[in-house]
């Protein structure tokens, strides 16, 4: 086991907020009723001009950023994940992702960790939701690191970006120093007997996943694919022809997913049996944290039992 | 039962309520606290419904549009009999029946599962119709969170509530004026709120919404009120009934803990002279 340290993705998010603030004028923050739980508390602190309170009021929100992008500025918004990608679907489809504005979204409570509020405030459809939208990048960072470098590297590009994060503390498995491109696979560990890809607190499972697979002299790549859109189909298609099997994780349902996303790579390129972990077209519950990933399926050990089913797989065909 | 039996089962629920979500570690105390006259009022006296028999047809129907107080609701629920008491502190624990926001594909008596705020009055709306197209008797009513209504949902919902004189649907704003960033008026300013609802259409009815006699009375002017659909602007106090909850956001979605629980407990008992 590792001694990873544990901090929250939105404390990330909104370090990352403070710089942009500091270093451009140009980006103001909009809440909707929870800026003490996104973050965006320190942002109205720090720059009280630029940051504009709209009340619970999610359409109205991703709308009026829009407006704000149009008079040239670069609006951030933030609420949870469900309220965000979910009650303002339309307005992101068609008056900020067809008019490409630059409007740059944070969806927190990602994923059934989210725990004891239950089903109506755990994101699970999120990113298939957004990743179906053209010209949408959606990031689904791993870490505090991660969140920060990727609400940076968003705020760099001009166009609508999503970024995806849990409620919950998770483990740290990147350094500060760690390379991050948007749309650029990462492999946080080197292997040619199968490849697990992974995504958001899977990142970590998947490490864990890894090394009990070494234990047993199975060598797992670990890719971690925060990038969701646009997918490095690279480092997929390389995977499929190096490992020639593959075990998908994510705290999100299978449909739509990441692990329909690589799915649609790999039959398009380089077939091989492919095995993903995450949701199952269910809804969530109210519980611990800990509780829901182990009952839901999304451990390391559950990475490890489809790791098995697709080395089977793979040496039958 | 008269106003003085209802007070008593208030402070039952408000106990309940502190030990429910003390017990779970986690949910929302101040919403619930200031609602619960507002429930009390509806659910033992104006609502005609079966506890033993949830899906009775000719129930009244009542929806939580502000889902997150599904504490306050299940106490009072579980004091007029659907569930014994003990299941209370289940609340929010893995496999409960008392999710953390009302779900009613396990709950029997919760109509439509809540939590995404600003739904719940269109679904009373679509209620109301229903029953009116029906020529049933039973009416439907809707308790909104005042933060709530900054959904612009609500404002489409009451639109065609006073387009279609839905006199069969009664709304419920607990007026706290807090929400979780602070004050309404700082959020986004809702005053003047009943002005609001008169200009589309709606009866309203200002009152105390902890003095139960008031608030008896507003669910029967709602009941006798033709052509209209009826909204109860209800002022409360946001943590009613525990000093150190009362007007302070933070109160909003933090639970007690065992010292803060007892200090609410004995507060409570206190005032039981
Ligand atoms: C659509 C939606 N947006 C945001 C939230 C998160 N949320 C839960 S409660 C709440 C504040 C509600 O304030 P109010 O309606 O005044 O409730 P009360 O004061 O009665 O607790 C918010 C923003 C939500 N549940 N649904
Ligand atoms: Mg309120």
């Amino acid at each position: 086991m590792h001694n990873w340290e544990w901090r929250l993705c939105r404390d990330g998010f909104g370090e990352a907020l403070l710089e942009l603030g500091e270093k451009d004028e140009r980006v103001v923050m909009l809440g909707a009723d929870l800026s003490e739980s996104t973050r965006a508390l320190w942002f109205k602190e720090r720059f009280p001009q630029r940051f504009f309170s709209l009340g619970i009021a999610e359409q109205n929100m991703l709308s009026a950023a829009a407006g704000l992008a149009l008079a040239g500025l670069i609006p951030f918004v933030s609420s949870y994940g469900v309220f965000l990608s979910g009650r303002a679907w339309d307005q992101i489809r068609t008056t900020i992702c067809y008019s490409e504005l630059n409007v740059k979204m944070a969806g927190a409570h990602g994923g059934i960790s989210v725990g004891p509020d239950g089903a109506t405030h755990q994101a699970l459809e999120d990113c298939a939701i957004m990743r179906v939208l053209p010209h949408m990048t959606l990031v689904v960072p791993c870490d505090y690191h991660e969140t920060r470098k990727a609400t940076l590297a968003v705020a760099n590009m001009v166009g609508p970006a999503y970024i995806r994060y849990g409620r919950e503390k998770t483990p740290v498995v990147t350094a500060a120093d760690t390379p991050f491109e948007l749309g650029k696979a990462y492999t946080m560990r080197a292997g040619d007997d199968l490849t697990i890809i992974a995504n958001g607190y899977m990142v970590s499972q998947a490490l864990l996943a890894a090394e009990e697979l070494a234990d047993a002299g199975i060598e797992a790549r670990v890719i971690n694919m925060h990038t969701l859109k646009p997918l490095d189909t690279a480092a997929i298609e390389k995977a499929a022809r190096e490992t020639g099997a593959i075990v998908t994780a994510e705290e999100h349902q299978l449909i739509g997913g990441l692990g329909a996303a690589t799915a649609e790579v790999v039959v398009a390129t380089h077939p091989v049996p492919v095995q993903m972990v995450g949701i199952q077209d269910t809804f969530g519950e109210s519980g611990a944290p800990e509780e829901l990933l182990e009952a839901y399926g999304l451990t390391a050990a559950d990475i490890v039992a489809k790791a098995r089913i697709a080395l089977q797989m793979k040496t039958k065909s | 039962m008269n106003e003085v039996d209802l007070n008593d089962i208030c402070r039952e629920v408000r106990c309940d309520i502190l030990r429910m979500t003390a017990a779970a570690g986690s949910g929302h105390p101040g919403g619930s606290l200031s609602a619960v006259e507002l429930l009390v009022g509806l659910y033992c006296k104006k609502l005609r419904h079966r506890p033993q028999e949830p899906d009775w047809p000719d129930r009244d129907r009542f929806i939580l549009s502000k889902g997150h107080i599904a504490p306050a609701l299940y106490a009072v629920m579980a004091h007029t009999g659907y569930f014994p008491r003990e299941e209370l502190l289940t609340l929010r624990k893995m496999g409960s029946r008392l999710q953390g926001h009302p779900a009613s594909m396990r709950l029997p008596g919760i109509e439509v599962s809540t939590g995404s705020l600003g739904q719940g009055l269109s679904v009373g709306v679509g209620l109301a119709l229903g029953a009116k197209l029906q020529r049933k008797q039973w009416r439907t009513y809707v308790l909104m969170g005042d933060g709530e209504i900054q959904e612009g949902q609500i404002w489409e919902a009451a639109m065609s509530a006073g387009h279609y004189r839905l006199d069969n649907l009664c709304g419920i704003v607990d007026r706290n004026y807090m929400q979780i960033d602070g004050n309404t008026e700082d959020v986004m300013t809702l005053d003047p709120c009943a002005d609001k609802w008169r200009a589309f259409n709606w009866h309203v009815v200002e009152i105390d919404g902890h003095d139960m006699e008031q608030v008896a009375a507003a669910y029967d002017t709602a009941a006798s009120t033709v052509g209209k659909p009826t909204l109860i602007m209800a002022r409360t106090v946001k943590g009613r009934g525990v000093p150190f909850m009362e007007n302070v956001a933070a109160w909003h979605g933090k639970a007690p803990s065992e010292a803060e629980l007892a200090e609410a407990l004995a507060h409570l008992a206190a005032t039981n002279q």
